[in-house]
């Protein structure tokens, strides 16, 4: 008895960090990738982190993934440095990411985008912005636009890079929308 | 691998776990586990018991009745998505993440009956990485309100509130 008590400690311990490890990657009922007709994305100007307006209708004719996202939000800061990757891949090829900020504020966004160096523009969303998308009640949101400004995907949560990074070569190479 | 070498390694396994928990506990606004020395984050929303959560369903239900004590409904997440959608009659109060939220939370309810009935709801993202509904469901109860409720949004205000065609309201 006194030999099995060790063991049965160990297991308890791998077993419990298993079911954290699975709360934690867990992604709940409701939060699916869903596919939306191909509309056009809705046009906004809105100020990045200098100051500068960016408006979305200038990218037209690159493929563009339009990130909602919030420094509060953890499944969006764990999908920060993927992007960050993505846009370094596939930049010279036509990509441009976009991120909309839904903080209250700039600075801790200003912040956020030194520590994670960020290398794509990073503008402040609003209530408004959020409703031309439909609502942007949970985060994050990320949508693909093809290089004609219609969106081509829409992704509700957090999902597998590898998704992402599928439809953005489809996009590129398509030249228009998915293949 | 020797009857020792095993010994030695369930042995350091107890100790790093016993370790980690330790360190988690120290800090305040998250709980780590721990699995072969990996640390992650737990989210304190899970902790919540069951008994201390109300279901969508059910507050709609408590919402739409004649009769009954209405309750005082708090949003403690993201003031942009409490523009975009909120729970008519639900005030903002402010990110409880923040330690600035929390005050304001106090504030709100400081003059408040312990008694009160007060429903408190995020919805930014999913349950089980709210950073909100915890830190305010204990900062209420340390003040002695004895009917506080969590409203549980498993994935976000959008799926489980909006998209259900439950009651809702805009802007500030």
């Amino acid at each position: 008895m006194k030999k099995r008590i060790p063991s049965a400690l160990a297991l308890i311990a791998v077993a419990a960090g298993l079911y954290f490890v699975s709360r934690h990657h867990a992604v709940p009922g409701g939060m699916n990738s869903a596919a939306i007709e191909h509309s056009l994305a809705p046009d906004f100007s809105l100020p990045d982190l200098t100051g500068h307006t960016l408006d979305l209708s200038s990218y037209r004719g690159k493929v563009v993934l339009l990130d909602f996202w919030a420094t509060w939000c953890d499944p969006c800061r764990d999908e920060i440095p993927h992007f960050v990757a993505l846009q370094n891949k596939y930049g010279g090829q036509g990509l441009q990411i976009i991120g909309v900020s839904m903080d209250d504020g700039p600075e801790p966004v200003r912040d956020f985008y030194q520590r994670f160096k960020m290398n794509y523009p990073v503008v402040m969303g609003n209530a408004k912005t959020g409703e031309l998308y439909g609502g942007v009640l949970g985060l994050p949101i990320a949508f693909l636009l093809g290089r004609d400004g219609r969106i081509s995907a829409k992704h509700i949560g957090a999902i597998d890079i590898s998704v992402f990074e599928k439809e953005i070569v489809s996009n590129l190479r398509s030249g228009v929308g998915p293949g | 691998m020797n009857r020792s070498s095993i010994k030695q390694a369930i042995t350091i396994l107890l100790v790093g776990t016993a370790l980690s928990v330790s360190a988690v506990r120290a800090n305040a606004q998250t709980r780590l586990g721990v699995v072969s020395g990996a640390m992650f984050p737990i989210y304190q929303a899970t902790s919540l018991p069951s008994s201390q959560l109300i279901n969508p369903e059910e507050l709609v239900e408590i919402l739409q009745s004649p009769k009954g004590e209405k309750p005082l409904m708090i949003q403690v997440g993201s003031h942009v998505l409490y523009q975009q959608a909120h729970i008519p009659g639900s005030e903002y109060i402010g990110p409880a993440s923040s330690e600035r939220g929390l005050q304001s939370l106090r504030a709100r309810v400081e003059s408040l009956p312990r008694s009160k009935f007060i429903v408190i709801y995020c919805g930014c993202c999913p349950w089980s990485h709210c950073p909100n509904v915890k830190p305010a469901d204990d900062a209420l109860r340390a003040m002695g309100f004895t009917k506080v409720k969590v409203l549980y949004i498993a994935s976000n205000f959008g799926a489980d509130w909006v998209d259900k065609d439950y009651p809702v309201a805009k802007g500030d």
